[in-house]
């Protein structure tokens, strides 16, 4: 064969193949065009009175869109087909996911089709296009249409975490931000293999939690692993605080914000009780607990966040060498002698503090001995001068008033 | 402050239903009186809530006047009046004693200083409370008034020392052993609570709500005071006075109609102000942990 005829059998080949193709496009259009000649009526309806229409439009633009319709719905052969047909088993492609959702918490087919989550599976996108209901600024609002309810939260004893979440500080970054990495409802869950916090294979296991949260706040995580409460954990101990025990899991606020400050103290204390009840005995307390004046000492001012250690420890912010340097972070001009006040001192631990429980007992005595003295003096006073008021009113003929 | 007799001098006798009217308290004594109590009822009701902080009024109250960094600065601004009042009264003393070398302040009858006479009455009255013997007569000043006007001014020194200490810890520290540090607050809130028990309950009492003043006693207020309460109240004073020939001098005006509904209006609230933060303390001191 000379050069041109081969040109030609190839250029005749191509022909036939886009002959071909054309072809076979035409006849499933003709498929697709058979369904949507029905389910492309928008009002259609099944006998439960359910919408089984399909918007042609939509569908071939989705994920979905090359699939013909016999792909899953595998039961329907011929026109007309039964009223009742199998469901769709979604799983016939996505057998991992499926398989990851039958050992979760969403196991129960029923109540958690695939649908619950992904939407119509024939307006199915791809999970970073936005109209996808599992893109991450969506899922949020995704897993809120049940667990943002009161009623479902009841039911299956859990907390109605939506409104927590949405007003945290990952919600505000998602939903005003839009920001894609902040944590969403499975950056720290799952997606299909959700598993409850109590299950050790769970991401918000206790002891998991630290590598969760550390999947974004790697550096956090490392300190937090250094200090005591991170040690503790690696070592089973499950007493000690993970990032939620702190941070809570939903609500989280912005560490620095008012509210938190408020309410951090006592989540420490919930544990660390005696050390709560003597800095309630301070200044620091005292002034702090009321509202407004946020600035005063929390434990993590002085005893640092993720990083704790004991006082022991030269790196710890509590460690005498650092203490001139920790409480000058707020008392401009603190020297040695300063930093000998105790934030913990107890007045009424004899053997601890003595100088300070002889003041508080002095003090009492004061108090105590001079209210008594006259509160006895005045009350016989007011009883004798009454008794004499009387008499003098009934001597002078009046009424005893 | 000029003497109590030059401040009553000049005065014409005038008389409401025939009765005299005597000073007892010059102008400066009773703005002081009034500067006192003013920035002692400012101090315990931003004190107090600082003490119950965990009390549920006390963190109504620190929202009501937004937040803790205000109740603060009025403590500290209430402080430091109180502060120059007592300057003020202790360079008037100084002034009194060894510029005016002014008799009768550290001693005799006219002075606040304790004598063996303040001891007799305390067991007189005490017997008299209970039908053992005779009313004690009194002077100038009673034994209760001196134990009120050395109450305070110890309970000064004492609260606004350790409360400066806590205000400029760091300059104190310089001084004082570390400890001390922590021992001022437990000496600044239990001597203000007592502070605070104190002026409104035995206070208020003895001088304002007893029989013989209720529902109160304006003369810290007008300055002067009826013949018949000056006879009853402070019999020996007066005799003494009328010994000496010194009574006409301190006849004072008749206190104006304005001057005692003023009076009132601004001792009513101190003393209302008063009892409704002592129902809050001892609401709060006794509550349920």
């Amino acid at each position: 064969m000379d050069r041109s005829l081969r040109m030609k059998s190839a250029s005749f080949r191509a022909f036939v193949l886009a002959a071909l193709l054309a072809a076979l496009t035409a006849l499933t259009a003709k498929a697709e065009t058979d369904c949507l000649s029905c389910h492309g009526d928008s009002g259609l309806q099944d006998a439960s009175g359910k919408s089984v229409s399909v918007d042609a439009h939509t569908f071939s633009a989705s994920l979905h869109g090359s699939l013909k319709c016999g792909d899953c719905h595998t039961a329907i052969k011929d026109y007309p087909h039964p009223d009742q047909i199998t469901p769709v088993e979604c799983k016939t492609c996505h057998a991992d996911q499926a398989a990851g959702l039958a050992g979760s918490v969403h196991s129960v087919k029923a109540e958690h089709p695939c649908t619950s989550c992904h939407g119509d599976a024939h307006s199915i996108f791809p999970k970073d296009d936005s109209r996808s209901a599992v893109y991450p600024l969506n899922v949020p609002r995704t897993c809120g249409a049940c667990h943002g309810s009161d009623a479902m939260a009841r039911k299956h004893g859990l907390p109605n975490v939506y409104p927590m979440y949405i007003d945290s500080i990952h919600g505000f970054a998602l939903s005003k931000e839009g920001l894609l990495v902040a944590a969403n409802c499975q950056s720290c869950h799952g997606s299909h293999h959700i598993l409850s916090h109590k299950d050790p294979q769970s991401p918000t296991y206790k002891t998991n939690i630290p590598h969760t949260c550390g999947s974004c706040h790697a550096g956090i995580t490392d300190d937090y692993m250094g200090g005591v409460h991170g040690k503790a954990i690696a070592a089973g101990d499950l007493k000690a605080p993970v990032c939620t025990d702190c941070h809570t899991a939903h609500a989280i606020l912005q560490p620095t914000a008012a509210a938190f400050r408020m309410q951090s103290t006592p989540i420490c204390g919930s544990c660390h009780k005696d050390k709560l009840s003597t800095y309630r005995d301070t200044f620091h307390s005292q002034l702090g607990a009321l509202g407004g004046y946020v600035e005063t000492a929390r434990c993590w001012d002085c005893h640092g966040a993720h990083d704790v250690l004991p006082a022991s420890d030269p790196r710890s912010p509590i460690a005498p060498a650092n203490l001139v340097a920790t409480c000058g972070k707020c008392h401009t001009g603190a020297n040695a002698s300063f930093v000998q006040y105790q934030p913990h001192a107890n007045a009424r631990n004899r053997k601890l503090n003595p100088a300070l429980y002889f003041v508080r007992l002095f003090m009492n005595l004061l108090l105590a001995g001079t209210l008594t003295f006259f509160v006895i003096h005045t009350l016989l006073w007011l009883i004798r001068s009454r008794y004499d008021q009387i008499k003098k009113k009934s001597a002078e003929g009046g009424e005893n008033a | 402050m000029p003497d109590i007799e030059q401040a009553a001098d000049g005065a014409s006798e005038k008389s409401r239903a025939g009765e005299r009217f005597f000073m007892r308290f010059t102008r400066a004594q009773r703005y002081l009186h009034a500067a006192l109590f003013t920035s002692f009822l400012g101090l315990a009701a931003t004190g107090l809530p600082l003490r119950f902080s965990e009390s549920v009024w006390a963190r109504g109250l620190a929202k009501g006047v937004g937040g803790f960094g205000a109740i603060l600065f009025f403590h500290k601004f209430c402080a430091v009046v109180l502060t120059l009042a007592f300057l003020i009264h202790v360079k008037d003393l100084i002034t009194r004693a060894f510029v005016h070398r002014e008799k009768g302040i550290f001693w005799g009858s006219t002075s606040m200083v304790a004598n063996w006479k303040d001891v007799k009455d305390l067991f007189g009255h005490l017997r008299w409370f209970v039908g053992l013997g005779p009313k004690p007569r009194f002077e100038r000043y009673a034994y209760w008034e001196k134990f009120d006007y050395w109450a305070v001014f110890w309970g000064m020194v004492v609260i606004g020392f350790s409360g400066y200490a806590m205000w400029f810890a760091p300059f104190f520290a310089h001084f004082l052993p570390g400890w001390a540090l922590n021992a001022v607050l437990v000496i600044h809130s239990e001597e203000g609570l007592l502070a605070i028990l104190f002026i409104f309950s035995i206070h208020f009492v003895n001088t304002h709500l007893r029989p013989d003043s209720f529902p109160m006693d304006m003369v810290i207020f007008t300055g002067v005071e009826s013949e018949e309460e000056f006879k009853h109240k402070r019999s020996l004073e007066y005799e003494r006075l009328k010994a000496q020939g010194k009574l006409e001098e301190r006849i004072a005006e008749a206190p104006g109609i304005w001057q005692i509904n003023f009076s009132k209006v601004v001792g009513y609230t101190a003393i209302a102000i008063g009892l409704i933060l002592l129902v809050l303390t001892l609401s709060a001191y006794f509550r349920p942990e």
